[in-house]
């Protein structure tokens, strides 16, 4: 029998530390939709698309009222968009998003992944196509978020990617002007992009998946400060003790919906990702939990190590509580969504510098960062080959998603508003890595790729 | 199947006997109850049983919320699954 301790601790982490579920997302590969007919291939994605997702909100909605435990976005992701547009006779791929668009909003989630190509050795006609219209298709739509893989530890670099990326963000930036660049939060270049992940704007649904799939992403950094405030001045061994213990029960709740989600819809569990994913709501930071740690500020010396510390418990505690663990999992750093990161930011003491620094032992990469607007794009691919090669030299995803937003210049603030948050411009070296980025071609994969 | 209601907010005259009521008129039945004062805030967990019940926990849940409003105190029912999965191996 459940003791009243019990319940009521489970009580307060919902009520007052923001734990939450914080995404259902349903995987859905749309290889069945491919046509020589471009409008014909819309049709079938736009009728696929909304027949498998139909329930999938109102699902979310019922388990939450029942278990009590919030469910913040319900949303889906899609096959690589390059791999089923590649099939039609056409040059133009914006209709393809278009279609994505309407079939999210038709089934209410508040996002759609998967307008994405995986480049990592080289760009299909197709591919390329894609990514060219990545500006206007996120300029057109709404609910599209895309992604592209620049790099593998398996591939090494695409560094003719990486240029036509920074032009890219550049481009979809300019493209969004009226909302501040909002279209560069829903594009992230990765390295060692996963196929399983659950959270935007990297998810889509990769070619190795099931025909579709329930993956959940859960969340709790609020839970984990507060579990933190309770062993204040003890050792590292106990933090990363209770760390385990907080993600475990977390982790354990994932499962448990995630479960339920995929028996309600009739479609097959994937993966809970375990990851610490923060808002911009005070008492839901990452970067409260590292200033929990002994940090007067995020971003000051230290920071590196205590996010490893972090990023490995959640992982160990969290693995144990499901049965398939997978996607990104870990701690997540995006600066604008996260009230200590902002503030850190402001203060001056986190720079973009510390930040790829953490990108090493975090799960994912510079996220949610804004620049100035006038950083050149060759400054921009530089920053993503640096993250690419922190993620292909340590076998781990990195990603980055930057936001130059026309006219803003170091001091100001980057408003996107709801989950995306607030972002302060961060200044970037001015020093030209032009020359380097107008190399190409290939920075080769690195001898331990080579394990067979 | 089980669920938990929990009550939690100023002690006040028939919290108790309200609660119990409207689970009584949806056939709910009680299967195990405690009550304190937590921090001066009224605090009490029941563990009910809703398979006789007519009314869905969805359903329930509203109903709770309402007298809840009614009474300025915070009443929420949810299943005892998430419970079991946070706190047993």
């Amino acid at each position: 029998m459940l003791n009243q301790k019990e319940i009521l601790s489970t009580i307060e982490m919902i009520d007052q530390q923001h734990l939450d579920i914080r995404t259902i997302t349903m995987g859905i590969s749309l290889l069945s939709c491919c046509d020589p007919d471009p409008k014909r291939a819309c049709e079938k994605i736009y009728e696929k698309i909304t027949r498998y997702a139909e329930n999938l909100v109102k699902t979310g909605e019922d388990i939450e009222r029942e278990f009590g435990i919030p469910i913040v976005n319900k949303r889906i992701s899609v096959t690589p968009m390059a791999l089923v547009a590649g099939a039609s006779e056409t040059e133009d791929y914006v209709p393809f998003a278009l279609a994505m668009d309407r079939a999210a909003r038709t089934c209410g989630v508040n996002f759609i992944g998967g307008y994405s190509a995986l480049v990592q050795k080289g760009m299909t006609v197709a591919d390329e196509r894609l990514i060219r219209s990545i500006p206007e298709a996120l300029s057109r739509t709404e609910l599209v978020c895309s992604s592209v893989n620049v790099g593998s530890t398996k591939a090494g670099i695409n560094m003719d990617a990486v240029a036509l990326m920074g032009r890219i963000i550049k481009d979809t930036a300019k493209a969004t002007e009226a909302q501040d660049g909002l279209g560069c939060a829903k594009l992230v270049v990765f390295c060692n992009a996963v196929e399983d992940n659950p959270f935007m704007a990297g998810a889509f649904h990769g070619v190795g998946e099931a025909e579709k799939v329930i993956n959940v992403g859960v969340s709790g950094p609020g839970v984990v400060h507060s579990a933190l405030q309770a062993v204040k001045g003890r050792p590292f061994d106990v933090v990363a003790e209770t760390v385990k213990k907080t993600a475990f029960r977390v982790t354990r709740m994932g499962q448990l919906v995630a479960q339920e989600a995929s028996r309600r819809l009739d479609t097959p569990f994937g993966i809970v990702d375990l990851s610490l994913a923060p808002t911009p709501a005070v008492g839901d930071s990452v970067a409260r939990i590292l200033e929990e740690m002994g940090l007067e500020v995020c971003g000051t010396h230290g920071t590196t190590a205590a996010l490893a510390l972090l990023n490995d418990a959640v992982k160990k505690g969290g693995v144990m509580a499901s049965s398939s663990v997978g996607g990104l999992s870990g701690a997540f750093i995006p600066v604008s969504e996260d009230e200590g990161m902002i503030a850190a930011a402001k203060a001056g003491t986190l720079c973009l510098d510390k930040l790829e620094a953490m990108t090493c032992v975090c799960s994912v990469g510079l996220d949610m960062i804004a620049v100035p607007g006038d950083t050149p794009a060759e400054t921009i691919s530089a920053i993503i080959a640096d993250e690419a090669a922190i993620g292909m030299v340590n076998c781990k995803t990195t990603a980055v998603r930057l936001l130059p937003s026309p006219g803003k210049k170091v001091g100001d603030t980057v408003e996107m508003g709801g989950l995306l948050g607030s972002a302060p411009v961060m200044p970037v070296h001015p020093e030209s890595s032009a020359a380097f980025i107008a190399r190409g071609g290939r920075i080769p994969a690195p001898l331990h790729s080579l394990k067979n | 199947m089980n669920a938990i209601v929990t009550v939690v907010g100023e002690d006040k005259v028939g919290i108790i006997a309200a609660v119990c009521a409207l689970l009584a008129e949806n056939n709910v039945n009680i299967l195990d109850l405690s009550q304190t004062i937590l921090h001066g805030a009224f605090t009490m967990v029941m563990a009910v049983d809703v398979g006789g019940s007519s009314a869905s926990i969805g359903e329930l849940r509203t109903m709770l919320e309402d007298l809840g409003g009614k009474m300025g105190i915070s009443i929420r029912i949810q299943r005892e699954e998430i419970f079991d999965a946070m706190h047993r191996i």
